[in-house]
Formats: C-alpha cells, structure tokens, sequence
C-alpha cells in the first residue's frame, strides 16, 4: 500500500469532525471523497498531511508513520494543492520551482528546473512559463498549483476540490490531468469532489462521508441510489451511460 | 527555449538590483560632497584617502561618513523589516509604524525626557536641543519598542491571533502609546515638549561610529537571515496550508521573521528618532517593479530602503541650507508622490 489510514479521528475543542477513519490506498489509484458540505472532507485531508494533528491513529505514507517524518521528509513524499488559490506576482515557473522547496538545500540546482520543465511539458504549461499568476485564468492557476504540487515528486496527491471553479472543460482538463500523471508516474491520488459524475468518471475507489465518519468506501458498486440518498438526503436515479454510471437527481 | 526566457528573466531582475547599487553609490557620493563647510570633490577625495586639514577630517571622517553609513543602515533595515512583516503577517498595510513600534519607542523617549528628565530645549532655533542624557532616551525608547513587539508576537502565539488581528493589535497598541505620549506632555514644561518633538523628528546626525557599527552588524544579521528564508517567504505569499504543504514550519518562520524585524526596527528607531513610511513604502515599491519573488524583492528592498533614506537626508540637509529638516519629513515628500505614481500604473508587466 502507497497510503494507509487506520482509526484516524480529529476534533476541534468540543466537536468531533472525524472519527473511526481508515482506508488503504494502492499505487496507481484515484479515490474521491464524497460527502455534503461540512461532511469533513477537508478536514480529512488536512490530517493526511498533518497540516491539522489527528488526535487518534496514524498515518502511513509507503510504510514511513506521517507523524514521525520531519516537515520536509513529509513534503518530499506528499503533495497538497488546498482549495483556495493566492493570487500573488511570482512566474508560472516560480510558482512551480517552489514544489522543488522541499528538495533544494540553499539554492534551485540544475536538476530542480529540469523537474520543473518536464512537468511543465507533462501539463503543457510551457507557453505561460513567464506568466504572473496574477494574470492567469481560474482553470490555468489551478492547473499551475497542480504542477507545483508534482514537482514536488510525491508518492501521494491530496487534491482538496480541484475542480470547484472550473469550467466543464477546464474540470475534465484537470481531471485526467490528475489520472494520466497518477498512472504514468505510479503514485497516488486522494481528490475531495462534489460532482458525483465527474467524480465516477475520474476515480477508481471511493469514500464516501456522513456525519465524520465512514458511510461506505469502495468501488463503483458503492455508488447507489441508497447510499447517495443517505449521505446527501436527495432522492436520485443511477442510469448507466457508455458503461459509465450517471446520477440524476430526481 | 523555457530555459533562455528564465535566464533573461533572471537577468532583468539582477540589472534592477544592479541599476540600484549604482544609484545608491551615485547618491553617497553626493552626500559625502554635501555639508554645512564647503568642500570640493578633491578635497573630500584627499581626506578620504590620505587626511586632510583638521576641520576636513572631522568634517569627513566624523560627521559625513557616519551619517551616510546610518542613512544605509537604518533604510536597508527599516525597509527590509517592513517587506518581512507585510509578508509574515499577508497583509500590505504592515511596517513597524503601523505595528505600534515606531509609538512605543516615541513613548520611551518621552518617558525619558519629560518625567526623567533626560533632555530640554535651550533655544527656539533648530539644533538648539540639549538631550543631556542621550543614553537613557535611546534605551527607554529601545526597551518600548522591544515591549511593543514583544506584546504583538505574544499576542499572536499565545492568542491564537490571525495576521489580520495581529495587524489590528499593532493599530490598538499604537494609539495606546500615543495617548500615553499626549498625557505625559500635556502636563510637561513646554521646554521639554519641544525637546522631545525634536527627537521624534528623526535625525541620522545622531548617529556617531559606535551606533553605525551597532546597527551595521544587526542589520547585516538580519538581512542574511531574511535572504536564508526567501524560499519559506514565497511559499508563505502562496497561501498558509501551500506552505504547510510545502514542509515549511509557518508558525515558526512567522515568529522569528517577526522578532528579526522588530528588532531591527527598534535598534533604528531608538538611535535615530522616528522615521515612518520607508518601511511602507520601500518593499510596496519593489514590489510593483520587481514582484513576490522574495529572492529579489529582500535585496531589492533594502538597497532601495538605503536609497530613499540616503537621498531625503541629502535633500533635507541642501535644500534650505543651512537649515537641516527633519529627515522624516523629507522621506515622505519624496516617497509618497513616487509611491502615488506607480499605484496608479499598477504593476511593471515585464
């Protein structure tokens, strides 16, 4: 397993957010996290990554305990692109040299723009390198956070809505984006969604939140009329299109 | 072809640095060659070199060297500890006179001069302030500074507080000690009042070698520091959690670049009396020329820093000569116009 979770749970002083969390990911998987706003979704994430401290279970990362890597051993092995993007007057190629932080010592070597050209090449960014991101589109800037994230090199990619404000377009740029550098490069994703559709087309395993906890994790098959009407009080109706599995609202 | 657009990048970047190191040696040599006893160029060169008549020397080597030095100093200083703060604190409003700092050292100065009695004024005319005991206002006003900042960084620690409630603390703690400042020269001797304004004025002059060398070695400190972390900056400027993300320990980074600055800033402020804006306007105007790019935007800033302070100093000591203005003053009428420009031409597009 690329990513192991077991029994993790967080709370903020006085209310619980998450409890009895545990999943394991393989190399090579997308997995979504399902659930309404304020499910814990977020949260979830953050707790991957330590950026919030779990106050139960543990985290493994290719057999290394999260807690116990350093800031920098952590950032080397995971990548996380957070929901909200700053705008500030550093380049595309800055933006993305920045994922080198956590491998350079003093200054960018050879090697750390080499990274940065072939994952710009990857996300065909190369004609916005001189850019501001203060001058990019929603869908560009989101592209660029991804690419800072994957010059990281990480083993895994914590992708917290990458697609909320995108277009329809941008939204399956960026998906199989994500899709194509997680099989190719053999590392995993762990992406929040709330577009249950796009989410079936992009992800091969599932999570789906209630409440702060588990409600069902799996595969497509976890995705029924009953469980979405359980985890989002809406009645649907799942027809299936081109073998791809549609949820309309009813 | 990326690689050449960079590298071209780059290079544009290191020729404004370079076009500013040529400025500010195009500036000192005009201050050294400005003064209230008249010198020619070859006459400060002579001295400088090989020592001149009794008067040059002092001239030179006492008065004018020192002066300079503390202009560079003190707006490297002040100016990069503004470009820090308005980053740790993601908010462009953040100097150390709009944290409270500058106040609090005001505030000390005036606890030393009216209540201890530190200082008075002999005559009406400039120049005429008697601070008999020099010592005692650059210490209190350090100290109060120090508690200043101190207050600031506890508050954010130990409160839980965000950046923007932090810069909120700043203006509280501000307007806190300027009320102590009103109450203590409302019922103080108007001889006093006028010393104590005086001091507030801001003076490089004040400066002899030892405090020169004192700020140099801080501020050198500092900006080593400052330019060790730039990485950690860009990724701050980037979003909280991106930098989190990135393996940078916020919290910490935060604190001491916070601490760093403060310290700079009441080392400045307590030997050269109250000089606002260049810590404001300094790294907001690199900004708008060179970018985030803290790599750049650190040096940059500081040379431009020296470069503002240096030139009003110049100005305020020629522009009605004999008559020395307050170089605070100066600094604004200077900044504040070139500041109102590239506000409203927006950002340099290359």
């Amino acid at each position: 397993m690329i990513l192991s979770v077991k029994d993790l749970a967080f709370k903020y002083p006085g209310r619980s957010v998450l409890q009895d969390i545990a999943f394991d990911v393989a190399p090579g998987e997308c997995w979504a996290v399902l659930g309404i706003n304020g499910a814990g979704k977020s949260t979830l994430l953050k707790c991957l990554n330590r950026i919030l401290k779990p106050q139960k279970g543990v985290v493994y990362i290719r057999e290394n305990e999260v807690l116990k890597l350093s800031n920098l051993e952590l950032a080397q092995k995971m990548g996380y692109v957070s929901q909200h993007q700053e705008r500030n007057r550093i380049t595309v190629f800055d933006a993305i040299l920045l994922g080198r932080r956590p491998h350079i010592k003093w200054d960018a070597s050879k090697h750390d723009r080499q990274v940065v050209r072939q994952v710009m090449e990857m996300l065909d960014l190369e004609d916005y390198a001189m850019r501001y991101l203060d001058e990019l589109s929603g869908g560009e800037l989101q592209k660029v956070v991804i690419a800072r994230a994957l010059a990281q090199q990480p083993d895994v990619l914590l992708l917290d809505e990458p697609t909320s404000s995108l277009d329809l377009k941008n939204q399956m740029e960026v998906v199989r984006l994500i899709k194509k550098v997680v099989t190719h490069n053999h590392i995993a994703a762990v992406v929040t969604m709330h577009d249950l559709n796009l989410a079936l087309r992009f992800a091969d395993r599932f999570v789906m939140l209630k409440n702060g906890t588990i409600f069902a994790t799996g595969g497509r098959e976890i995705i029924t009329a009953e469980n979405i009407e359980s985890v989002y009080s809406l009645p649907v109706e799942i027809k299936t299109f081109d073998t791809i599995p549609l949820v309309i609202p009813r | 072809m990326v690689s050449n657009e960079y590298s071209r990048y780059i290079g544009r970047k290191r020729g404004v640095i370079f076009i500013l190191v040529l400025l500010l040696i195009i500036t000192a040599l005009w201050a050294l060659n400005t003064g209230s006893i008249a010198l020619n160029p070859v006459q400060v060169l002579k001295t400088l070199i090989t020592g001149g008549n009794q008067v040059e020397n002092v001239a030179i080597w006492n008065i004018r060297l020192p002066r300079i030095l503390a202009g560079l100093v003190a707006g490297a200083g002040l100016s990069v500890a503004g470009c820090v703060m308005q980053n740790n604190l993601r908010n462009p409003l953040a100097s150390p006179s709009t944290l409270g700092i500058s106040n609090a050292a005001a505030f000390g100065a005036n606890v030393a001069i009216i209540l201890l009695g530190a200082g008075t004024i002999a005559n009406t005319g400039a120049g005429q302030v008697i601070i008999n005991n020099p010592y005692m206002v650059t210490i209190l006003a350090f100290l109060f500074a120090m508690l200043a900042a101190l207050l600031i960084v506890c508050l954010a620690k130990f409160g839980g507080f965000t950046p923007e409630a932090i810069v909120l603390a700043g203006v509280a703690l501000g307007s806190l000690f300027t009320a102590g400042t009103t109450i203590i020269q409302y019922f103080a001797e108007d001889v006093k009042v006028a010393a104590v304004v005086f001091w507030t004025f801001g003076d490089l002059g004040r400066a002899a070698w030892n405090e020169v060398f004192i700020m140099l070695v801080l501020v050198t400190m500092a900006l080593g520091y400052f330019f060790l972390k730039s990485w950690d900056y860009n990724a701050i400027s980037s979003g909280e959690e991106t930098a989190r993300g990135l393996g940078v320990n916020v919290d910490r980074v935060r604190m001491a670049g916070m601490l760093v600055a403060s310290l700079i800033t009441a080392v400045a402020v307590s030997f050269l009396g109250i000089i606002a804006f260049i810590g404001l306007i300094g790294p907001q105007i690199m900004r708008r020329i060179i970018g985030d790019d803290h790599r750049f935007l650190i040096p940059s800033s500081a040379l431009l820093g020296s470069l503002i302070l240096l030139a009003a100093d110049t100005v305020a000591k020629t522009v009605i000569a004999p008559v020395v203005l307050p170089v605070g003053a100066v600094t604004s009428f200077l900044g504040a116009p070139l500041f109102l420009y590239l506000l409203v031409r927006g950002y340099n597009r290359k």
